[in-house]
Parts: structure tokens; sequence; C-alpha cells
């Protein structure tokens, strides 16, 4: 709807640009996400040996197709984060949070996902977190509402 | 639950804008509101615009002679929408046109409508469809659709520099 200003000559009007992508997954991206569907986090091992979460489905050096999936565990290390003071829109929490590089025990990679700390002042590289998990899942990044501190 | 693999999801790309129209577009919703086509006059060039241009495009001056036009004008080019696509709202097939309403230097993109899609040519004479005085808004879906008046067909001489 146009809203008019009697102040100005301008008039304004909300504009959405949307592309209604959907994307099929392959075989090694479609475990991972039913993995998260199922509340197990997969990743998978390289030529190397690491372990890569989330799972890619050719090796980083070599190019090769992987195959030999890894369940690790649902918590890990804050490897590198960042602090969003004021949440927008569509960001996954409401609160203030941080988008964070976890390495899961177990992974040798790290994933981009959300850290749920309550405030700056509690966030540390190299702090522990576990993942919250949601109520109802469908096989979805957002299956981990967020990784949320824990003591070990 | 669900025991199927999960093998694919929708990942909308979505950004939100607020648009501001800026002062000659505002001019000419506020006119068109009112069930007018209003344009803008370039001073050096005598060409006129609608919808209206801040700034002459030659010139790069303001532009601020407005200049009410006929509603009726000469299908230049037109295209046959016969693909279905994702937020389409029209029922295909349907004609989109670059319409040059008289008077106008430059054509207006609307829809033809009152005829059979093979009638529709270049230099075709139409005119506008205007939708009930009470549905109007600041928006060129006033006007529903150009239809055909029944004139002779304009010549290519008279809109060749337009397309």
């Amino acid at each position: 709807m146009i809203s008019e200003s009697r102040q100005t000559e301008a008039l304004s009007a909300p504009y959405v640009l949307e592309y209604a992508y959907k994307r099929s997954l392959g075989p090694v991206l479609s475990e991972f996400f039913t993995g998260l569907r199922e509340g197990r986090i997969v990743g998978i091992r390289s030529m190397d040996g690491r372990v890569l979460v989330p799972p890619q489905e050719y090796d980083p050096l070599s190019g090769e197709s992987l195959h030999e999936t890894v369940i690790v565990k649902d918590t890990g290390t804050v490897t590198s984060w960042s602090w969003v003071a004021e949440p927008r829109g569509k960001h996954p929490l409401d609160e203030p949070f941080a988008w964070a590089l976890v390495r899961l025990d177990g992974a040798d990679t790290s994933m981009l996902h959300v850290v749920d700390a309550g405030a700056i002042d509690m966030m540390q590289t190299g702090m522990r977190v576990k993942a919250k998990w949601a109520q109802d899942r469908v096989g979805f990044v957002s299956d981990i509402v967020s990784f949320v501190p824990v003591e070990d | 639950m669900n025991d199927k693999p999960v093998t694919g999801f929708k990942t909308p790309t979505r950004l939100d804008y607020t648009i501001r129209s800026g002062e000659a577009s505002a001019s000419f919703l506020r006119h068109i509101k009112e069930g007018r086509l209003v344009g803008r006059k370039c001073a050096t060039t005598g060409r006129v615009y609608v919808p209206p241009r801040g700034p002459s495009p030659v010139t790069g001056l303001p532009m601020v002679e407005e200049v009410e036009l006929n509603h009726t004008g000469t299908v230049t080019t037109f295209c046959v929408v016969n693909v279905p696509f994702e937020g389409q709202t029209m029922k295909i097939p349907y004609v989109g046109a670059a319409i040059l309403l008289d008077g106008a230097d430059i054509a207006l993109f609307h829809l033809v409508g009152d005829c059979e899609i093979n009638e529709v040519r270049m230099g075709m004479r139409v005119k506008a469809i205007w939708k009930p005085r009470e549905e109007w808004g600041f928006t060129t879906e006033n006007i529903l659709y150009f239809a055909p008046t029944g004139e002779p067909d304009a010549s290519f001489e008279s809109y060749r520099e337009y397309l």
C-alpha cells in the first residue's frame, strides 16, 4: 500500500523482490539434513582422514568423491564469532546473538551457526557450546535453533 | 515422523525494499490517481516524457513543465506472453505492449485487451480503459489495459523514432 506524506512530495511503498528458489541436495547433503531432522549431525571423512562438518561431496584437496559419513557430537567449541547487537527481521533470533563458527566434537572443520549466549560478555573464542534442537524438525539448518553455552 | 530422506528444500531469496517515488514520479502518480496522464517536457528538446523523469535525460536539467496527454496512443511494439512464471498475476496468453501516447516522446508499457491476441500489431491505435473510479490509486494499474480504437493504423514513419 502506498503511503503519502503531506510534508513532502514523495510517495513511498513497499517493494519486494523475491526469487522462490528450490534446491535439491544430492546424496551427501541429503544425509546431513535428514540427520538434522532426526537430531544428529552428520559429517564426512575427507581423503586425508579429517571429518568435515557440514559434509562436502568432494574432497577439498583431491576433488574425489567422499562417501564415509561420520556422526559427530552436538557439542563443540566456538572458533570465531561476530556479535549481532540489533537483530533484524530475517535474523534467526529476536534477541542479540552471535554468528559463530562452531567446531563440533569429532569434527575437524567449523560450521557456521548461531550462538545464543544472552550477552556479548558471555561470548569468548574457545567457549564450549551445545546444540539446542527444535521441537519440530523438518530437515533444515534451523532444526538446530542455536548453540548455547555449556560448562564442561 | 516423516521417514523419507530430505532431498531438497526451498531457499527463497527475498529483499524487502521501501521504494520512494521522487518528486516527478509522485506528481505522475498523484495525477493518475485522478484519472489523468501527465508527463513533463524537456525545455531544450521539447520532448515529452511520460511517466516523467526528474531531470531531462538529454540535458540533465530539471524538467518542470507538465503536459497533460490524451488517453490514446499507438502500439509501437508488443509481446505475447505464453509462458507461465512464478508470481504471474495475469492469465496467459496476454499481450504486453509499448504504447506511445499521442503527444509523448517515450512509450509506456501496458497491456492490450478487448481484442484477440493475434490482432495486436505494430501501429495499432489504442485507448486507455480505466477501472471504476472508486478503485483508482497511485498506480498505472488504474488503467486496466489499452483497447483498439478502430482507427486506421498509424504509419510506421510516425513511430519509427520511438522503437
